[in-house]
């Protein structure tokens, strides 16, 4: 069984939804970079979601461009991501870990050597930003035969064939993102996944977990009762900067909000 | 999609997928309009009566004229607008009205796209809003009055390196939302499908009639034919025509900046690697990672770290071979044909003239060659003043 596959059962039977926390890799730098993967652990994520910093970030929003602005002015190196990759995988043995990054850098050191160093290292899964469904086939073999999952993105514009083929494609999860746009905070989710998810859940597509967005304990609540398998957050962790103390708070505030109704959380009373 | 977009192995379209139906309905939009003889009237009778189509062929009467080689000049820098930029703006604005969108969107380096987009805006009454890098904004400032003249909105990009490859990448984040309503018309022969096969064929006009003007003159097709590469639109709306005729070399210059031994260049064929950008599968300026390297040019639109894939394919079957030239040597053809010709071109098209200059003082026998003359350069004039008054001072 896969980590991703083991959390969302242990999650399951927890009767909670999966909370991922995403950080970019080497941001600021690489020491400081290592122990805030540790505070995302330490505030009670279920899988942490790192990007390798890519010079020119289409997908992302200002927040996390400048991240990674931060790390490659630092001179971290591909390398050195792999290397906190490896270093968090010794620590945290059943986090799952997932690598979001850009098609260049595949390019560049070779899509299979980079799946397979990416596999080395300790990480579970790969986004590549860049490559949507129409270029993905080659992408997700090289990810299959590292023994990779190979993530895809689904929007709720995102037509019926092409979900099917993400489901044909892709494993771990899927991505959802909350709307169109680049990667950022939003003050309100546009939450019209209803068709999204039953799409997925018809084509037999991997869990959905929402991104793009998220940044308040409500929203983490508010996308799983609209039937997101788990949530992840990006943009609010990452403008935190290097604070660890403040990272670990609001993660464990937003994995407060992943009780699901009637689960041992819930009737302790977690949620604010 | 319909198509792959593919040039041999290059091309393709690599972009976030909640951006694919923009590029999709691009796409379909494209092809029926290349269908549609209405669509090719309309542009036609802007390419004729506002833009002022067909450009003349201008053959050097000073320039070159020791040499045994004859040389001519494809004049888009007479186009209204100073550049070939004008033939597929007119294009894509028509085709953004076809679309139903209300409003255009446009990256642009030292600002010949942004002024051409603000044409068109102004032209087809969409609204305009041109993404430019914020060093690009303070060095350019009558490119931006210009823009704002036209009634476009110039939004200044603070991310990356701030120039233009940060002003694409700030272009595509705004598309990526805002395409129910918005058409990004890309600037040149790069980006993800369709745009690369989408602009070649609205500007490979400049090939169709540079090929018919110098048979009629020349009785015979030229030994060459040379353009300057930047992201490839007007050396691939020159090279179209002339590629099924295979005596005839079709020669793109890159900028060789300071040196193609140094970092300063803009030389993507000549020392890029493969790699990926902007949407595309192509050749691109990099570190060893696949950071995206700055390029470097005394012309902004030869300035550019990637390049149109269908170059990179061309290279590579051999049918189009790339060199590059250096600052200086452009420089001096800028002077040379103000001085000879009474013309002062753009200085990326200088570049092309430059390598033209060679090939006539190496030749030895009769020759033709034909150069894309894509821009004046008026544009330059500010630049110009400093590189050619502060050397003499
Ligand atoms: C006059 C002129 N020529 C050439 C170029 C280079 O672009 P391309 O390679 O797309 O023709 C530019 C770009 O701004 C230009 O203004």
């Amino acid at each position: 069984m896969s980590r991703y596959e083991e959390m969302f059962l242990r999650l399951k039977q927890r009767n909670e939804g999966a909370f991922g926390a995403f950080l970019m890799l080497g941001d600021p730098d690489v020491a400081t970079s290592a122990m805030l993967l540790d505070a995302l652990v330490e505030g009670g994520a279920d899988m942490v979601e790192v990007g390798i910093p890519f010079s020119d970030p289409v997908a992302d929003g200002p927040v996390i461009q400048a991240a990674a602005e931060r790390a490659l002015a630092a001179g971290v190196r591909v390398d050195d991501c792999f290397g906190l990759i490896a270093q968090f995988r010794a620590k945290h043995p059943a986090v799952p870990v997932g690598i979001l990054t850009y098609a260049n850098l595949l390019a560049a050191r070779g899509r299979e050597r980079f799946m397979s160093d990416a596999a080395a290292a300790g990480a579970d899964s790969i986004l590549v930003a860049d490559v949507p469904s129409l270029e993905a086939q080659p992408y997700a073999a090289a990810a299959r035969a590292a023994e990779l999952d190979y993530v895809m993105i689904a929007a709720p514009n995102t037509p019926e064939p092409v979900i099917r083929r993400i489901a044909e494609l892709s494993s771990g999860y899927t991505y959802c993102v909350a709307r169109a746009g680049v990667t950022g905070t939003r003050d309100r989710l546009a939450l019209d996944h209803d068709r999204l998810f039953a799409l997925l859940r018809e084509a037999e597509a991997p869990p959905p977990v929402l991104g793009f967005g998220i940044s308040l304990a409500e929203q983490v609540a508010e996308a799983l009762e609209s039937g997101a398998a788990g949530v992840i957050a990006g943009s609010a962790l990452v403008r935190l900067g290097a604070d660890a103390d403040a990272l670990r708070e609001l993660v464990s505030a937003m994995k407060g909000a992943t009780a699901l109704p009637g689960s041992v959380r819930e009737s302790h009373g977690h949620l604010a | 999609m319909k198509h792959d977009g593919r040039f041999g192995r290059y091309g393709g379209c690599y972009v976030p997928e909640i951006l694919v139906p923009a590029l999709e309905q691009l796409e379909a939009a494209f092809l029926e309009a290349e269908q549609d003889p209405r669509f090719a009237a309309e542009l036609q009778e802007l390419l004729t009566t506002y833009a002022g189509r067909p450009t003349p062929l201008t053959r050097c009467r000073n320039l070159a004229a020791s040499t045994p080689a004859r040389i001519y000049l494809k004049r888009e820098d007479l186009l209204h607008g100073g550049a070939h930029k004008t033939n597929q703006v007119l294009a894509q604005g028509l085709l953004a009205k076809r679309m139903g969108k209300r409003r255009l969107i446009a990256e642009t380096g030292a600002g010949q796209h942004g002024v051409a987009t603000a044409l068109a805006g102004a032209l087809f009454g969409l609204e305009t809003e041109i993404y430019m890098g914020a060093d690009d904004v303070e060095r350019q400032q009558l490119n931006v009055f210009r823009m704002e003249l036209m009634g476009a909105r110039v939004i200044p990009v603070t991310g990356g390196g701030r120039t233009l490859k940060d002003a694409v990448n700030e272009a595509l984040r705004d598309w990526t939302a805002s395409f129910p309503d918005t058409h990004y018309l890309l600037g040149t022969a790069a980006g993800p499908h369709p745009f690369p096969t989408m602009v070649r064929q609205f500007q490979r006009v400049i090939g169709r009639e540079a090929r018919e003007q110098v048979l009629e003159v020349e009785g015979r097709l030229p030994e060459a034919v040379v353009a300057c590469v930047g992201g490839g639109s007007n050396a691939i709306g020159m090279f179209s025509d002339f590629v099924p005729d295979e005596g005839v070399a079709l020669i793109g210059v890159e900028a060789a900046g300071k040196g193609l031994d140094g970092h300063e260049h803009g030389a993507t064929i000549l020392r890029g690697s493969h790699g990926i950008l902007h949407g595309t599968e192509t050749l691109v300026l990099q570190d060893s990672d696949g950071q995206v390297a700055d390029s470097w040019s005394i012309s902004a639109g030869l300035d550019y770290p990637a390049v149109g894939p269908e170059h990179a394919h061309l290279k590579e079957t051999g049918r189009a071979t790339y060199v590059g030239v250096e600052d200086g040597d452009a420089l001096a053809a800028f002077q040379a044909l103000a001085q000879t010709e009474g013309i002062i071109p753009a200085f990326e098209s200088a570049h092309a003239l430059a390598h033209a200059l060679e090939l006539a003082e190496r030749a030895d026998e009769e020759m033709v060659i034909v150069v894309n003359l894509s821009g004046r350069g008026d544009k330059d004039m500010a630049q110009a003043v400093k590189l050619l008054k502060g050397a003499e001072a």
